[in-house]
């Protein structure tokens, strides 16, 4: 199958390890990927923050990028949410393209059907569910079904799991004492597990619980739960 | 065009620094996480004996849907059918008449004294403070409302307005506030506190001849008003005084007891965790001889209509004041009702209390960002509002810092077009570079504004060195 590559811009600047292992898992698979150049950002940052005029652009700029792909995946509940959940009522003919448009676990399990990647991370692994692929895409526990067919990977529940971390984009700028007050609760939870590494199908949470995680000293690290399916034995 | 509301709706501080206070009250955001967790525990439990919960809600928002379409239709009908039954239908434009209509049927009645159903709507208008203000004390007689009253204090919960309060902190107030309370029998036990209450609000039932409630549920075909409620106190109100004076939001009215049904179902699971509430009263106008014999319903907008005429907006209006939303909500939970400057606080407040009062109104206009967007209100909400949905079309109307504007659009310039886009990430990549030398760690403890606030409790990384499409391109 051929598939387009969406990285979303902060995996793009930030987070260059992620896209590299979406590529690795899939070309395992005997897939083929493609990385559409033009591809910026979908635009959420603009919409969520009440800036519709500004993301419409961006959503067309979207829908045009990627018109002629069959399937393309994100390695971001968030992005692919505003993707899927969005995109049809700001841009109606952006519909086709936003449906064919996957979080990563959705097109393993979903459309191609695998749980099984041969990965292998002999870690204990705890996984935060992050709000829009939670709520918005109902991802259900898809990456934790991909995650336990890891090799030598623990995976241990974290309690509250379901609860925000406190980023919400600009909310963790403009409420910043809210957002970290729900960032403290996250940190401990996680630190309760034990567990060595977080693991999200978002980078943009991962950033915020990360820099929490890091501030305090805690022990656990955060990964893209891609990174971990895309590592191999002998790799590593 | 429909006028804006006012009253207790309007914040005076703007979110983020109520929300800062609040913060620091760690007994507080204890007690807060206590009761919100036992409460969305029970719900959750009582859902999900339904298979039909979907249904439910679908079935909620529908009759909501076809109320506010035909909204003139059904207040004629009500006030038709009210006034047949014997009851007087006053119609309120805002809160200062609301409070004028009331505050004179209760001195046409001669008395000084009034007792209170706990009631959001006459909290909305401010009544409490209208009365008193006029030389008529009101009283109120719900458990937790009489606890925030002797307190002094503003509720901080649509349902549980005593939520930030423990019971050793109950006690206290009821020693200090409670007249004529028996200290020697008065320990923190719930029962203990109950029975406290009960000898004081006993006498004011059994004396009292004038009463104010508020309503669950009109219904249009019969002109009946309905109160859902836990204690029983209520309904000594609504049946024990010779005048009865309610306060009813226009959105509250039902076409008929079978789509009532709908809702009974529906509100008590979604508010307390259970399956029924203990008491419903139903009444119509007078029944000669039994129950009170003056009977004033005040039909109050106060917002209400605008919020009805924006088409987004207006499923606002399908809100039963479960407060589902607010006992799920990750930030409620952290800085409990009083942040929100309003008695409506949490999800519906942030979305309500602009619309009513239009976002001008004081410090609304931040309300509508004190939310991460995460979606459990939605999830929760029995009525199916999309507050997600709602508070981006309110951070859309409503008015920008001039700073923020320009940086948005700024960089929306930029990601448009795949050359700006590419060479921004390789001037970050560049500014980083120094950075990258000197910080062995890889992370920013320190942003320079409007950042500063991210790094207050966490780092920041570093933008690595080479970006995706670097290596995409050289492999």
């Amino acid at each position: 199958m051929r598939i387009a590559l969406f990285l979303t811009c902060v995996n793009d600047a930030m987070f260059p390890a992620t896209g590299q292992a979406v590529v690795r898992i899939l070309e395992r698979l005997g897939h083929t990927v493609e990385f559409p150049a033009a591809q910026t950002c979908c635009g959420q940052m603009h919409a969520n923050s009440g800036y519709r005029d500004e993301a419409v652009p961006m959503v067309r700029h979207f829908a045009d990028t990627f018109a002629p792909y069959q399937a393309i995946v994100a390695p971001s509940g968030s992005c692919v949410a505003m993707v899927r959940d969005a995109y049809p009522r700001l841009w109606p003919a952006a519909a086709p393209v936003a449906a064919r448009t996957y979080e990563l676990s959705e097109l393993l399990v979903d459309v191609l059907g695998v749980t099984d990647l041969g990965a292998y991370f002999p870690h204990r692994v705890t996984y935060h569910p992050t709000c829009h692929g939670l709520r918005m895409l109902r991802l259900g526990d898809r990456p934790q079904r991909l995650l336990r067919e890891v090799e030598g990977l623990e995976l241990v529940e974290l309690p509250e799991a379901e609860e925000c971390c406190g980023f919400g984009g600009t909310f963790a700028v403009k409420n910043s004492g809210v957002s970290s007050a729900m960032l403290a609760d996250k940190c401990a939870a996680i630190g309760d597990t034990g567990a060595e590494y977080l693991a999200a199908a978002d980078n943009s949470c991962l950033l915020h619980i990360g820099g929490g995680l890091s501030r305090e000293g805690a022990g656990s690290k955060p990964v893209h739960y891609a990174e971990i399916l895309a590592n191999q034995k002998g790799a590593g | 065009m429909s006028g804006h509301g006012d009253g207790h709706i309007v914040a005076h501080r703007p979110f983020p620094a109520a929300a800062t206070v609040e913060l620091g009250k760690p007994q507080l955001r204890e007690n807060l996480r206590n009761a919100t967790h036992t409460i969305r525990d029970k719900r959750l439990r009582l859902v999900a004996e339904r298979d039909d919960w979907e249904e439910l809600r679908a079935s909620g928002a529908r009759i909501k849907d076809g109320v506010l379409a035909r909204l003139p239709e059904l207040l004629d009908q009500f006030t038709e059918a009210a006034t047949a039954a014997g009851a007087v239908v006053h119609r309120a434009a805002d809160a200062e008449q609301a409070c004028a209509i009331v505050t004179d049927l209760v001195r046409a009645t001669g008395e000084t004294e009034v007792l209170k159903v706990k009631s959001m709507a006459t909290q909305e208008i401010a009544l409490n403070e209208a009365l008193t203000a006029a030389g008529i004390e009101p009283v109120e007689t719900d458990l937790a409302e009489l606890i925030v009253q002797l307190a002094g204090d503003t509720p901080s919960h649509i349902l549980v307005p005593a939520i930030h309060y423990n019971r050793a902190q109950i006690r206290d107030i009821f020693a200090r506030q409670m007249p004529g309370v028996d200290l020697s029998t008065l320990t923190d036990d719930p029962p203990a506190l109950a029975e406290a209450a009960r000898r004081h609000l006993r006498q004011k039932f059994l004396t009292a001849r004038v009463a104010v409630s508020g309503a669950n549920f009109a219904v249009a075909e019969t002109g009946s008003l309905v109160v859902v409620e836990s204690e029983g106190n209520g309904r000594m109100c609504l049946t024990l005084p010779e005048t009865l004076i309610s306060v009813v939001g226009i959105e509250k009215l039902v076409p008929n007891f079978q789509d009532l049904a709908v809702f009974l179902e529906l509100l008590p699971r979604s508010s307390t965790g259970e399956r029924m509430n203990p008491y419903t009263t139903v009444w119509s106008g007078v029944t000669p001889g039994d129950g009170p014999q003056q009977v004033h319903i005040v039909l109050l907008d106060n917002g209400r209509s605008a919020v009805r005429d924006d088409p987004v907006g207006r499923q606002a209006l399908r809100c039963i004041r479960c407060s589902a939303c607010l006992n799920v909500c990750p930030v409620y939970e952290r800085v409990g009702g009083h942040a929100y400057g309003s008695v409506y606080p949490g999800p519906i407040g942030a979305i309500l209390s602009p619309q009513l009062t239009g976002q001008a109104a004081g410090a609304n206009r931040t309300l509508p960002y004190a939310s991460t967007l995460c979606g459990a209100c939605f999830d929760a909400c029995p009525v199916r509002i999309n507050i997600p949905e709602l508070l981006i079309h309110l951070r859309q109307t409503g008015p920008k810092p001039a700073g923020e504007r320009a940086a948005m659009r700024a960089a929306a310039q930029v990601m448009r077009s795949p050359r700006r886009y590419r060479s921004a990430l390789r001037s970050l990549r560049w500014a980083a570079a120094p950075l990258r030398w000197t910080n062995r760690r890889g992370r920013l403890r320190r942003l320079p504004w409007p950042l500063s606030g991210w790094t207050a409790s966490r780092d920041a990384p570093l933008p690595p060195g080479a970006s995706f499409r670097q290596w995409w391109a050289d492999r």
